[in-house]
């Protein structure tokens, strides 16, 4: 199953230039002082992180060039640390990041059924970009969301207590841009037995 | 049932205020002070009397683990907060950190205390983006009413809380992996001995806890030890938040007592089995890692560590997953190994290769595609990974394979021959 994440290839076509935005360089120095002063290699996932949302939700090698310089590393540590944690996508990705939860708690409530209409809406297969950019969608492992599954992470966001009906709606009104609500998608609050949100 | 007034997360749902203002009137960081004031000895000494045992999965007594801390080392202390929540199944520090995020603020502080540190990090996995935003909100809040920071709570103790993001990695809720990726590295589980409380984060005492054991501690001083060893029973007392997920009607998390039935807590709390008791096939208590159990124990067992353990599984997470008769049970395991597949981090060979080998033989059986040779070869396999390997994942992976063939080997062997059937 392809994913982003889980690919150890640094991504050859683009040849960036990838300078830290001057708001992120702000955040960069409050970002550090939280170790101390001679571990700062401690603030490489935060910095990470911070490239990604800056280069449009991948890390270029430029871009974790930076961050080995920005910290004193060596770039071979820094990649190391890209290519084992899975967030860190090291391809390029559509504008939504569609991640299906498959574990089996989302399995059990019917997450194979939300792959099915993600592909049929998204016009892509899992673990691919669909033609326009706007969606990649991937299937991945537990996203600790499993009282209010089946669910799924577009971007930074959980959408849960999901059925065909609704995912379709979601994936409907970010192709249209439309906004769409977060959170539990049949008004339930947290993980709350539902019983009790008529009473 | 739980009673209400013996319920130490008030605001699980979310329905009150999260933040400083609703915490307070909660009653969190009411005599905080005070509680400090006990000094360290005597924290450690409350904890060890409540029996608190440790809720991130492996159950070690709680006061003990507090204890281990060495008084003057002549180094920095850490308290690092597991909140790297990512066991198939549980989602309950969740809830606390997005609903009552100064519960977990407080308990850091007083634990920190007892502990000797000045510091303390909160690893949070990094899928949980807004519950890390509730969570950063709730610390500054702290901060800016000197709750914590220099001379917390008017102390005289200097504490600070740091939030860090991981990245996706379920291996860093092993605690030592957890440090590694901390101190900014692929987090691989490091050998123990040395144990974090002699040298852990930057090789400094550190102390790694999950975040319902110290978000219930500074309840636990309150209120007295005894008041939560009375609850439960000896060696399994207080209370527990259960995750229920799966096949039941209203899935759900719940705060209980410690030992309440399974099937109480499916029945009362989580609606019942979808299809009715009958309908129930398996159930999986304590996240993905513990063996499975079938209807006829489910009947009668206790949730507990102890009552758990007695018929060969565990309470791990309190994360119970339901499985009724629709479930292609085979496929529920076989998806749980590709899951350990997925997350090991490769360092010691009968985790890297072994899972990924279990994870085909798995996928086969689900058809019936083995011979019936290969259900000894897969359970001969699971016992050579399983405590070979530096860390628990090795074990994590082969003990739900060994509760499917404990329990429904007969399964799988009709699937053999029906397979044997059409190809012939």
């Amino acid at each position: 199953m392809h994913h982003p994440g889980t690919n150890n290839k640094v991504y050859k076509k683009i040849n960036d230039n990838f300078e830290w935005s001057s708001e992120n360089f702000k955040k960069i120095s409050e970002i550090i002082k939280k170790y101390p002063s001679n571990r700062i290699q401690s603030a490489v996932i935060p910095l990470l992180d911070l490239a990604q949302r800056q280069n449009n939700g991948w890390l270029s090698k430029n871009s974790m060039e930076k961050v080995a310089e920005t910290l004193s590393m060596s770039y071979i540590r820094v990649l190391e640390v890209a290519t084992f944690y899975s967030m860190f996508n090291l391809e390029p990705i559509g504008k939504n990041f569609v991640q299906i939860c498959r574990t089996t708690p989302c399995w059990l409530r019917g997450s194979d059924k939300l792959s099915k209409v993600a592909q049929e809406v998204c016009e892509t297969n899992i673990g691919e970009t669909s033609n326009d950019e706007i969606f990649t969608v991937v299937e991945v492992e537990c996203l600790g969301a499993c009282c209010n599954a089946p669910m799924v992470q577009i971007n930074d966001d959980y959408y849960e207590d999901l059925d065909e009906e609704s995912f379709k709606k979601i994936l409907r009104d970010l192709k249209d841009n439309k906004s769409i609500k977060v959170g539990s998608q049949i008004g339930r609050k947290s993980s709350q037995p539902e019983r009790k949100f008529d009473a | 049932m739980l009673k209400e007034k013996d319920k130490i997360f008030k605001n699980l749902y979310g329905f009150e205020d999260w933040k400083l203002e609703g915490a307070k009137k909660r009653g969190i960081w009411s005599n905080t002070k005070e509680l400090i004031k006990m000094g360290s000895d005597k924290i450690v000494e409350e904890i060890k009397n409540s029996q608190l045992r440790g809720r991130g999965g492996a159950g070690f007594p709680a006061g003990l683990k507090w204890s281990f801390m060495p008084k003057d080392s002549g180094k920095d202390h850490y308290l690092v907060v597991n909140a790297d929540e990512s066991e198939p199944g549980t989602c309950k520090d969740r809830e606390i950190m997005r609903n009552d995020p100064h519960l977990l603020l407080e308990g850091c502080l007083v634990a920190a205390f007892a502990m000797h540190a000045h510091t303390c990090y909160i690893y949070i996995r990094g899928e949980y983006y807004s519950e890390s935003s509730n969570l950063q909100k709730a610390i500054d809040e702290a901060y800016a009413n000197n709750l914590i920071g220099k001379n917390a709570c008017g102390t005289g103790w200097d504490f600070d809380i740091y939030l860090h993001r991981g990245a996706g990695a379920y291996i860093c809720g092993e605690e030592t992996a957890l440090l590694e990726s901390l101190e900014g590295k692929k987090g691989q589980p490091r050998l123990k001995p040395p144990f974090p409380a002699g040298a852990g984060l930057y090789g400094c005492p550190t102390t790694v806890t999950n975040v319902e054991t110290i978000a219930v501690s500074p309840t636990i001083l309150r209120r007295g030890s005894k008041w939560f060893a009375n609850l439960g029973s000896a060696n399994n007392t207080g209370t527990k938040i259960f995750s229920i997920s799966g096949h039941v009607n209203n899935p759900c998390n719940v705060e209980e007592e410690m030992g309440i039935p399974l099937k109480d807590l499916i029945e009362k709390h989580a609606g019942g089995v979808i299809g009715g008791w009958e309908n129930l096939l398996a159930v999986i208590p304590g996240g993905a890692s513990v063996p499975l159990l079938p209807k006829s124990i489910c009947d009668t067992v206790k949730m507990d560590f102890d009552s758990l353990k007695e018929v060969q599984s565990g309470l791990g997470t309190a994360a119970v997953i339901v499985m009724n008769k629709s479930t292609d049970i085979v496929e529920a395991i076989a998806r749980l190994s590709h899951f350990y597949k997925h997350e090991s981090c490769g360092q010691c060979t009968p985790c890297r290769e072994g899972t990924g080998w279990m994870y085909r033989m798995m996928e086969k059986m689900i058809h019936g595609n083995v011979k019936h040779k290969d259900i000894d070869k897969i359970l001969d396999v699971t016992k050579q990974i399983e405590g070979h390997t530096i860390c628990a994942l090795g074990d994590a992976a082969a003990w739900p394979i060994q509760g499917l063939f404990r329990h429904f080997r007969h399964e799988i062997e009709k699937r053999i021959e029906e397979r044997n059937r059409r190809v012939a």
